[in-house]
């Protein structure tokens, strides 16, 4: 009688297995009949309900993606879209790992998308874009880099962002925008405007790695800093031009004095708030995605400012670099299991790539669309300033935060010693950048890479 | 003889094997099994998990036996030490000063003969306030260029600190908003001091015992199980701390979440990475699942060793009391 429950709990577990091993495994992409979008090839796929998750979150985004979707709803009249907004990361992963993927999953963020390529996560597309006879070429390289990981391509880039530098045309009384990193320097001295106590009233350009936007993935284009040696580990420590930044920029919050610079960071508006500096007049000069342009325009008290954009300024040495910049974007992509994985494509294929989509989403999102086509489309609304992120996005030189699997781990290693750094606690700089490397290599190692 | 003999045949009857009916093993099974289904489902199968993948390299999708690997990295990794530090401060420092703080508030409403009402309610409100705003608003107040508070003690020729943007401040000012939310606490001693009967009091004060006596004698042995419970929970609670530290930390650096930028826990310079962050950011934002269920392991072991020292400290004084 004792191992009654015991025969019971083993047979509850083998009806449990029972339940689980007859189900099929989901359909998996390029297994069913392709179909181009078009004519009598769009007609072959059978009638489908997808489920689409994405990051967009507020009426105006969600209802620029609901009009994409609807253009793809108007091509293929047998599939319908469901769509849910406010989508993480970490609801995607979460989802594939408990088999209820949905169709088409966009993230915001680069960052995973190593971890997603190489796990499997996300299908690989190459053989449907293949198929398709896809041109990737309508691509920029940056886009086509922070999409895929180690030859698979398991995500397509949306729409993009591209980073550049935001001035105040009073502040700067007439003065260009700087194009090297010795005229930032001037020019952030002389606007730069303090009290009788040294305390900062208006900085010309905050140099802080700690401010807003100020990351080393965006600074480090403009002296053409690169993170990853050809085998995936760390080059922060070899490559003097991390050095050349860091040294230039410990110039200037030394100038400033870090205990001033700090006061005065800690007292600024939120970034996603009405009290920007930038709004307020506070900072002359600020590093910036060409979102900004959109927040601007749609902010009561700022619509009215007088600002220029302009690429960000680099390294005296490498005036070839001047017009490139950092760019990243959303990415999206179909995930493992997903229900209708070829109806999924399609979907994803009608965002990412086709004109009218891409110029209707980026004209109501203020976002650069990622293809050559939808760049230079008449019917793309782009002024000056936001023409200029059209162009740094297209630079050949524009480069992203490369894939891999620690992204975030590598950038919260080379953060936490930028750190140290600025506030003048770093003495040995080669020590402290082999020091990152190591934390870096150590992690690969760890993760298998 | 009689006694004797009465004495020996409960003694027999004792040492006598039961006779268990038949089915009575099975239905006393039944009876537990569903504390048996709950400690297996919740507790000992994640435990065991936790184990298993400890000497994995787990991405949440893939897994590949690695051995001792995971446990040689987090244990030669200078954020894993300066986390468990972290959580070591704020058991030793935080809880103690929230026991400390809300019995000595408690005395005052036991022993208020008017507007106890109002304070208890004045003391009680902030433990209503979520934590994620409770935070963020005292981030807020303590921001050193324009906050409230650093702008009061300017008016008194004082510098204020920089509270949560200095290495040094930050988790003390995370220990007074521990203490501004301690209402659950306060009225939880606050029960048991008016528990303790009166008439102890009387009898001791007859006797000559003077306010600090009264309290060591017949105070703290009388409510010694609410503050061993409040103890055990509040270090419990300590060696889990999260959600503050996140929030805190994250607000007072004005760190970003666009393309390209990530938020690096702990800000000031790591002060406020607790192991429970450490751990989550591991698992879930660096996909390393395997080293982030070492480090779990690592919580779990520090959590037990805490609350085994307390209940041995306090059953030690329950004896001697």
């Amino acid at each position: 009688m004792r191992f009654v429950p015991l025969v019971a709990a083993g047979l509850l577990a083998l009806s449990l297995t029972a339940c689980t091993a007859g189900k099929e495994a989901p359909p998996s992409l390029g297994a069913q009949p392709a179909a181009s979008g078009t004519g009598q090839a769009a007609a072959a796929l059978p009638p489908a309900t997808l489920e689409l998750w994405h990051g967009f979150s507020t009426d105006v985004e969600t209802k620029a993606f609901e009009e994409a979707v609807a253009g793809f709803t108007a091509k293929f009249p047998q599939i319908k879209v469901t769509t849910k907004k406010g989508i993480q990361d970490a609801q995607i992963t979460q989802a594939i790992r408990g088999g209820k993927a949905p169709d088409v999953a966009a993230s915001f963020t680069t960052d995973n998308v190593a971890q997603w390529c190489r796990s499997g996560a996300f299908q690989d597309l190459t053989a449907v874009i293949e198929q398709d006879g896809i041109d990737l070429g309508v691509l920029p390289a940056a886009a086509r880099a922070y999409t895929e990981f180690e030859g698979r391509r398991c995500t397509m880039p949306l729409l993009a962002d591209a980073y550049g530098l935001y001035y105040n045309k009073a502040l700067m009384k007439g003065g260009q925008p700087p194009k090297t990193l010795s005229e930032l320097t001037e020019l952030t001295k002389k606007l730069t405007v303090r009290d009788a106590d040294g305390n900062i009233e208006v900085a010309g350009f905050i140099p802080s790695f700690q401010y807003y936007e100020n990351s080393p993935s965006h600074l480090g284009p403009m002296v053409g800093a690169k993170w990853y040696e050809d085998d995936g580990t760390s080059a922060i420590g070899s490559d003097p031009a991390w050095k050349q930044l860091l040294r230039w920029q410990k110039e200037l919050v030394d100038w400033y004095g870090y205990d001033k610079l700090e006061k005065f960071r800690k007292g600024l508006g939120d970034e996603w708030g009405a009290e920007h500096p930038f709004f307020e007049g506070k900072v002359a000069m600020i590093l910036d995605g060409e979102w900004r342009n959109a927040m601007i325009a749609n902010d009561p008290e700022a619509k009215d400012l007088d600002y220029g954009t302009a690429p960000l300024p680099v390294a005296d040495d490498k005036p070839e670099l001047y017009g490139s910049g950092f760019t990243a974007g959303t990415v999206i992509g179909v995930p493992r299991g997903a229900a209708h994985p070829q109806h999924a494509w399609e979907l994803v294929k009608h965002l990412t790539t086709d004109t009218e989509s891409l110029v209707t989403l980026s004209n109501a999102l203020r976002n650069v669309p990622t293809t050559k086509a939808a760049m230079e489309h008449p019917d793309l609304a782009k002024d000056a300033n936001f023409a200029t992120f059209l162009d740094i996005f297209d630079h050949p030189k524009t480069t992203s935060m490369p894939a891999s699997v620690n992204s975030v781990f590598n950038q919260d290693a080379f953060s936490t010693f930028l750190i140290q750094w600025e506030k003048g606690a770093v003495k040995d700089l080669d020590a402290g950048l082999a020091g990152v490397d190591k934390r870096i290599d150590d992690k690969l190692k760890l993760s298998g890479g | 003889m009689m006694a004797s003999t009465h004495v020996a045949r409960r003694g027999h009857a004792l040492a006598r094997p039961s006779r268990r009916r038949p089915g009575e093993g099975l239905r006393a099974l039944l009876w537990l099994s569903p504390w048996i289904a709950g400690v297996t489902v919740f507790f000992v199968y994640p435990l065991l998990s936790t184990v298993y993948f400890s000497f994995h390299r787990y991405d949440l999708f893939t897994l590949e036996f690695i051995g001792l690997d995971n446990y040689r990295y987090a244990f030669s990794d200078p954020r894993v030490l300066q986390s468990a530090l972290n959580t070591l401060w704020l058991v030793v420092f935080m809880v103690p000063a929230q026991v400390v703080f809300a019995l000595g508030v408690a005395q005052l409403l036991a022993k208020l003969k008017s507007g106890g009402g109002i304070l208890r309610t004045i003391f009680y409100l902030p433990s209503l306030v979520p934590m994620v705003a409770g935070t963020v608003a005292f981030v807020y107040l303590l921001n050193p260029a324009t906050g409230p508070v650093n702008q009061l003690l300017a008016w008194f020729g004082i510098a204020g600190p920089d509270w949560f943007g200095s290495a040094a401040w930050a988790k003390p000012t995370l220990t007074l908003l521990a203490l501004w939310g301690a209402g659950n606490t306060i009225m939880i001693f606050l029960a048991a001091l008016l528990d303790v009967p009166r008439h102890l009091y009387e009898a001791a004060a007859i006797d000559g015992a003077g306010a600090w006596r009264q309290f060591r004698s017949i105070t703290l042995p009388t409510i010694s199980p609410v503050l061993m419970f409040s103890a055990v929970t509040g270090v419990i609670y300590a060696v889990q701390y999260f959600t503050q530290a996140m929030i805190a930390s994250r607000v007072a650096s004005g760190a970003t979440d666009s393309a390209g930028t990530t938020f690096t826990p702990g800000y000031p310079d790591g002060s406020l990475l607790t192991l429970p962050q450490h751990l989550f950011h591991t698992g879930f934002r660096d996909w390393s699942m395997g080293l982030a269920c070492v480090h779990a392991l690592l919580l779990f072991a520090v959590a037990m060793l805490f609350t085994l020292i307390l209940l041995r400290q306090f059953g030690k004084a329950e004896v001697t009391s």
